[in-house]
């Protein structure tokens, strides 16, 4: 029973690492956004270390380290949205939906080609960080696996959204797939503490797992203590924000296939 | 045994109504035709029959399972082919066909992709991108797409649409011999009515989502008074008046 379902899932990542595998340019575009950003902020955090002494390479360490954590979740989230995004401009839908892939195995695909994505996005900057600027991410220990695991949870809940919004709205929704995360970074706390958020702002950004997971990580680098509450409260947000989403993209994927938007979804 | 019965099928948007209460079986290995103008609802018929739509009421059986809560199991054994349905474009065929392959758990997909290639002239296209086939070429390769899974049921909406005559007539007589060889019952929506001639035992011919009329093209013919079905697709069309035409 399960090596159908391993094949239907397969079938489904075969088919977008199958245009990775023959498109260079397409994988370097992977890589190019995160590594830019790292050497802008790398450059930026370095200005900054060397005119403040000691507190200035903890706050690099913590610059850069969130630089390098919120493009996990930027780069899984929109792993998720693209990959959906390419079954609609190619307009290969209506052959995927009647084909015994299931909703769910459709997601199971996406999510996997995410932390694909990701990891070719993202890796290049970590290790040039290490390079240009001697900042080794992997440092952090085993708790980076954690902030990575709930990082890459946030990116898969927000981007069950923004897919959820394209089977309501259509493709005039797909700008979502790019621009939905940056409008969170504000409330995320990636480069400052949550307390510097005004007192009204400050329970919209505890209410996002990726605040508590920046804040661990400022609290590990200045201390070298693990935040287990903040890594429990990320861990709980997750979970309902996946099952969330989840519920909302099943009520969507119903409803596109009430309205018949299965059928003109690209157009 | 019905392979495919629809009862009392509707499929209303608001006050369109798209589909008014279809009721149509198909009985193991026919070939039915789905015919009628733009419009006449033969599209949404074919969607709701592959679980792409759900419909306002009515109920589908395919292959004895309810398309409403066992669809996947239908879907298994069964494909579908549109012209208005793409690849991915830039797959190359084989790549395209071993997605599909994996997608309905194909045994041996290597071997199957090379076989039908063998039979539908793909071989020298299996490395090709589809976005550089002609319309011919994607139209095989869309077949060979639909019969990947050797399905017992297939759903072709016109399947030779833009075709050159000789492809037209390629593609007709493979459908024939597959039919004949798989025993597979087939539902095909069309416009070229010298196709569902040549291809169909039966036909059922909608308009503004009913099924106004239905028999085999001989039985139509013989109602209409007719020598061919374009003109009694044009008498049900234009509301033309039997005894006009008799």
């Amino acid at each position: 029973m399960i090596r159908p379902v391993l094949r239907r899932i397969w079938g489904l990542m075969y088919r977008h690492l199958a245009l990775y595998r023959r498109s260079w340019p397409r994988l370097l575009e992977l890589a190019y956004w995160p590594t830019l950003t790292m050497c802008i902020w790398g450059l930026t955090a370095s200005f900054f270390a060397a005119r403040a002494g000691s507190a200035g390479a903890v706050a690099f360490g913590v610059l850069l380290g969130g630089v390098l954590l919120w493009e996990i979740a930027l780069r899984t989230q929109m792993g998720v949205a693209i990959s959906f995004l390419e079954e609609i401009w190619s307009r290969n839908l209506g052959h995927v939906f009647v084909s015994p892939l299931r909703p769910w195995e459709l997601l199971a695909a996406l999510l996997a080609l995410s932390v694909v994505r990701m990891a070719v996005g993202v890796l290049p900057a970590v290790l040039l960080a290490w390079v240009l600027y001697a900042f080794n991410l992997f440092a952090l220990g085993p708790v980076l696996i954690l902030f990575a695991l709930n990082l890459m949870a946030m990116g898969w809940w927000v981007s069950l959204g923004v897919v959820s919004l394209i089977l309501r709205h259509g493709a005039g929704a797909e700008a979502l797939a790019w621009s939905v995360l940056f409008a969170l970074t504000p409330f995320s706390a990636v480069y400052y503490p949550v307390a510097v958020l005004p007192a009204w702002l400050r329970p919209l950004a505890l209410a996002l797992p990726s605040a508590h997971v920046f804040e661990g990580l400022r609290a590990l680098m200045q201390t070298g203590a693990i935040a287990w509450g903040h890594m429990a409260w990320a861990a709980g947000l997750n979970a309902l924000w996946l099952g969330a989403a989840a519920l909302l993209f099943l009520i969507e994927f119903r409803s596109a296939r009430e309205r018949g938007a299965l059928l003109t979804i690209g157009e | 045994m019905d392979v495919i019965a629809a009862d009392g099928l509707k499929k209303h948007y608001g006050a369109t109504r798209a589909v008014d209460g279809i009721d149509f079986a198909v009985a193991a290995g026919q070939t039915v035709g789905l015919l009628g103008g733009n419009g006449a609802g033969k599209t949404t018929t074919i969607a709701m029959l592959l679980g792409l739509l759900i419909p306002t009421a009515g109920s589908i059986h395919i292959l004895g399972h309810d398309m409403e809560r066992d669809r996947f199991a239908a879907l298994a054994r069964m494909n579908f082919s549109s012209p208005y349905v793409a690849l991915p474009q830039r797959l190359s065929v084989a790549e395209n066909l071993r997605v599909y392959g994996h997608l309905y758990d194909v045994r041996h997909t290597n071997r199957r992709i090379a076989e039908l290639a063998g039979e539908l002239d793909l071989t020298d296209l299996l490395n090709r991108p589809a976005g550089q086939l002609s319309a011919g070429q994607k139209t095989r390769v869309a077949l060979a797409k639909a019969l990947i899974n050797r399905p017992e049921v297939l759903l072709l909406d016109e399947p030779t649409a833009s075709l050159d005559p000789d492809t037209g007539d390629l593609v007709r007589s493979w459908l024939e011999r597959y039919r004949a060889e798989s025993g597979c019952t087939i539902l095909l929506a069309s416009h070229n009515m010298a196709e569902v001639e040549r291809l169909c035992s039966h036909v059922l011919m909608m308009k503004t989502g009913r099924i106004v009329d239905r028999g085999t093209p001989a039985e139509l013919l013989d109602r209409y008074g007719r020598d061919d079905l374009e003109e009694v697709f044009l008498d049900i069309a234009r509301d033309r008046p039997r005894e006009r035409v008799a």
